[in-house]
């Protein structure tokens, strides 16, 4: 265990019953949970190495019950941390002693869908799967979608700036968010955005995704809605290198051929993937793209066709067209059961770095020799088309110091990310997983800015504080 | 504390730093902070009259910042210094087969001045063309900044992936800022393939509401327009046009029109244009620039609301206007005086969504709010943004805002 938490406040502990009195002054008695069993549900995310019991758990039902809640913690000094579904694997949604939780999931509601306009307003805690589901009768649907979509959360999503597979084509939330409606840290409401494009002013809009809610919590939304492309398919192309399928990817984007989603795996996510979700991937390839286009009959077979003459060029071993919606779907399974799929075989971390994709024969082969000098296994799928890999390092959490070691080659590969010219976090977050290692990708002055803005929003530090900023050294406004 | 300002405003005798390099141009803003003077920030300075007049007691341009710092296109990535002409960075890209999706417009004939627009102010303005509806604005596109605080310091925000969650994003701040929060040194901006062929559908005769109708049609779906226009009668036009634009390979191309044309077959029969010419008057509002003396807006509303909107102010006040964004976007020539201006405001609120007086003359930028008017706790929330970048308001004072 070698991320720090902070001390918890003992006067804070000490005051908890007069807190909860507080609370219970102000919700609905279903709203307010201080059970032992009934807070542990809370305790972690999906960073589950770690847990720490929150002081209460509030789960509000409407705007004003967050913003009665925010005023009131405020008002007492407590710290207040925002949840969604809890499957930041960041360590995001982690609570301390001596907060309270503020969770928005039974904030679920749609409330309304402009298909002219194409707009939906949501509640903040509906989940990602559900907005899609509520507008597909029209042919429409929500863009990013992250592979935790079923269970995430909006605001999950905008507070970590969530992608997915399909986000070389559609963006990643903050390129589908139109405005929300946000709590400030001392109960106030704000509207920020709205059915329109682009906001007067400063882009709050632009700065609150991503902020981990550490600026406000939000309680709703408005997204953008799309209509559905006409059809999708997905090509199966193995190679012999993660030399080759790097230089495809770089071919394919020079043609000026933009598929919707270009993923990557090398040979240990192949095999565990088809393993458990009997794909059909070639198992004697080094490295495999999964490249898929949209459109109609006609468009998807000349983009495909496009896609097949350049690939031919890097002298692939497998090049497979997928001929029905069943086989789509199962290169699409075996793809998107990769966490699942590693999980069965092994404990693992997932890492989540962005890299210049030019770099990626280099990045893979060093990933390699880290998780090899620390006697681990590695599985690597990710987004090749904008280089943000999830190297999964396996681990043995029954074989004592094996997750540190895990956790060292994680931190290792992240360091790296940065050196050729990447980032610590493609979409997952900084969350406590990447918090110390912010100041190797970013100089002091850099650090001080964001912190800063921070402070523009929330001075006590109070929202999420444990987490993005190096715990040492933090700035006032 | 006091600024030492200058009476009029910035003139030709007005100093003039140009620094050359990101350490000079800290120490002229260090020196700034610590005489306590302002400073106006600009580019090219072709749009120097977007915006409230600033007094500054010297100007900093980033003109002699120039340069291409990075460009790969296979990684759909270009990086610049930000005084490197825009002009230059299009050639560049389209050497490769690619561009900056996001149309910047050119608003020289539009605001009467001359000079190179520059790679940095395109991010400083954050203004968009017409395929923002589809591959996003200006601020989607930049994907790192590296600027110089009011304290002086150097800062680097975001970088050149297009996937980073890494921290908060200033990036987007630093989109539309306008100069007012720090001095951009340099800029890095995701781009994408220029299409094979681009072709437009021209809808002759809708009126207002029957082509936002026809535009919302279009852009529900599943052919991916890149360009939705109207152009109401008027400024040599004997019919309305409404624009439809596809781009693509050329099968697809050719079939999404031929879909396109069967769905909106209740609209006419349109006509068909090929090139980018059509779109680029529409990019730059040249429909507006020839009325000299009208004041210029630009309104963001919700497509539902345009028809509306536009009818509510041209009921009260005489112009010209035209949609782009499907309808989402409001260009209107109208009297440059306080009545019009309540007029906008007025039907701007009641309809939803922001107006920008893009061009007016300075005593009306002077007296009048050329952003949309916050509400109380989001302008504090700006107020309170603006100190944590530039805590003694050196940089560009009330060019946004009064107070800011
Ligand atoms: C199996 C699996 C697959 C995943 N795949 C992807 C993927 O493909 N792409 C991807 O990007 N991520 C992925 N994730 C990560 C995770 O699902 C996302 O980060 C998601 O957006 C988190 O949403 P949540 O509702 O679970 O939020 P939580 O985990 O509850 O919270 C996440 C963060 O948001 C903050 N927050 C929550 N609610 C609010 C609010 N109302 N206002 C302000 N801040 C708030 C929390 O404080 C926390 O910092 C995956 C996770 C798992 C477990």
């Amino acid at each position: 265990m070698s991320i720090a938490f902070p001390q918890p406040d003992q006067s804070i502990l000490a005051r908890r019953d007069a807190i909860l009195a507080g609370l219970a002054a102000i919700l609905p008695e279903d709203a307010l949970i201080t059970s032992e069993d009934e807070r542990r549900v809370f305790d972690t995310d999906a960073l589950t190495a770690y847990r720490r019991m929150p002081l209460a758990v509030v789960l509000p039902r409407t705007t004003e019950e967050v913003s009665a809640v925010m005023r009131f913690l405020h008002g007492e000094g407590v710290n207040i941390i925002a949840r969604g579904a809890g499957t930041s694997l960041a360590g995001g949604a982690i609570p301390q002693e001596d907060a309270v939780v503020i969770g928005v999931a039974r904030l679920n509601q749609m409330l309304e869908a402009n298909f002219a306009d194409r707009t939906a307003r949501v509640q903040a805690g509906i989940t990602n799967l559900a907005i899609s589901q509520a507008v597909s009768h029209a042919g429409f649907f929500y863009a990013p979608d992250p592979s935790s979509q079923l269970a995430c959360t909006i605001a999950g999503n905008i507070a970590m700036n969530s992608g997915g597979a399909h986000c070389l084509k559609y963006g990643v939330t903050t390129n589908n968010l139109l405005g929300v409606t946000m709590v400030l840290v001392d109960g106030e409401v704000v509207e920020i955005g709205g059915a329109h494009l682009d906001s007067p002013g400063y882009d709050l809009l632009g700065l609150i995704t991503g902020s981990e809610g550490q600026l406000g919590i939000v309680t709703e939304a408005t997204v953008r809605i799309l209509r559905a492309a006409e059809g999708a398919r997905p090509a199966l192309i193995g190679f012999d290198s993660a030399e080759a399928a790097g230089a495809c990817v770089a071919a394919i984007i020079a043609a000026g051929i933009l598929p919707v989603a270009l993923e990557y795996m090398d040979k240990p996510a192949i095999h565990v993937c088809e393993a458990f979700a009997k794909a059909g991937y070639p198992l004697d390839v080094e490295a495999m793209l999964i490249v898929e286009v949209e459109g109609s009959e006609e468009e998807i077979a000349d983009a495909l066709a496009r896609i097949v003459a350049i690939a031919e060029d890097f002298s692939p071993r497998t090049l497979r067209v997928a001929q029905s919606e069943a086989e789509a779907a199962a290169i699409w399974k075996g793809r998107k059961s990769a966490f699942g799929a590693t999980g069965r075989v092994a404990d693992y971390i997932c890492m989540d770095g962005t890299i210049p994709t030019g770099q990626l024969p280099f990045v893979l082969r060093r990933i390699d020799e880290i998780v090899k000098s620390y006697d681990l296994r590695v599985a690597n799928v990710f987004h090749a088309g904008d280089g943000n890999l999830h190297p999964l390092v396996m681990f043995d959490s029954a074989k004592p110091g094996d997750m540190e070691k895990a956790e060292h080659a994680g931190e290792d590969i992240l360091r790296l990310c940065v050196e050729v010219g990447g980032c610590l976090t493609g979409e997952h977050g900084v969350g406590i997983e990447k918090r110390d290692l912010m100041t190797h990708q970013y100089a002091p002055a850099d650090l001080a800015q964001q912190m800063r803005v921070r402070a523009a929003f929330d001075p006590g530090w109070l929202l999420n504080p444990a987490k993005v900023f190096p715990l040492e050294g933090r700035v006032a406004a | 504390m006091t600024l030492q300002a200058m009476s009029g405003p910035a003139s030709a005798d007005t100093p003039l730093h140009l620094p050359a390099s990101e350490e000079e141009a800290a120490a002229i803003i260090a020196e700034a902070r610590a005489a306590r003077t302002t400073l106006s920030v600009e580019g090219g300075g072709t749009k120097g009259a977007l915006g409230r007049p600033v007094r500054a007691a010297a100007r900093l341009s980033s003109r002699a910042l120039i340069g291409v710092t990075l460009y790969e296109p296979a990684e759909l990535v270009i990086g610049a210094k930000a005084g490197t002409p825009l002009s230059e960075i299009e050639e560049i890209l389209a050497e490769k087969g690619q561009r900056l999706a996001f149309e910047p417009a050119d608003y020289r004939a539009l605001l009467g001045s001359s000079g190179e627009p520059t790679i940095g102010a395109v991010a400083a303005a954050n203004l968009s063309g017409p395929r923002r509806i589809m591959a996003g604005a200006a601020r989607d596109a930049l994907i790192g900044v590296r600027f110089v605080n009011g304290l002086g310091d150097i800062v680097k925000n975001g970088g050149r992936v297009m996937k980073n969650v890494t921290g908060l994003d200033l990036v987007k701040l630093m989109a539309g800022s306008y100069g007012t929060l720090g001095f951009l040194t340099e800029v890095t901006f995701k781009v994408l393939p220029k299409p094979e062929v681009s072709a437009t559908l021209v809808y002759p005769g809708l009126d207002d509401s029957r082509a936002i109708e026809a535009l919302s049609e279009a852009l529900g779906s599943p052919y991916e327009v890149t360009g939705a226009a109207h152009l109401p009668v008027g400024d040599g036009r004997q019919s309305a046009q409404t624009l439809i634009r596809i781009e693509g390979f050329k099968p697809s191309v050719a079939y999404r029109l031929g879909e396109l044309r069967r769905l909106l077959a209740d609209f006419g029969e349109p006509a068909e244009a090929r090139g980018e010419s059509l779109w680029r008057g529409v990019r730059d509002a040249a429909p507006m620039a020839s009325l000299a003396d009208r004041a210029v807006w630009r309104i963001s509303t919700a497509p539902g609301q345009a028809a509306a909107l536009a009818s509510a102010i041209r009921g009260a006040i005489t112009g010209r206007h035209s949609f782009d964004w499907g309808g989402g976007l409001i260009w209107l020539a109208v009297e440059a005086d306080a009545a019009a201006t309540r007029v906008v405001r007025e039907a701007v609120r009641e309809h939803g969504g922001h107006a920008t007086l893009i061009r007016a003359p300075e005593a009306l930028r002077q007296s009048v709010d050329v952003f949309e008017p916050l509400s109380e706790p989001l302008m504090r929330l700006q107020k309170r943004v603006k100190t944590s970048f530039d805590p003694d308001g050196i940089f560009n004072p009330g060019r946004m805002y009064a107070s800011i």
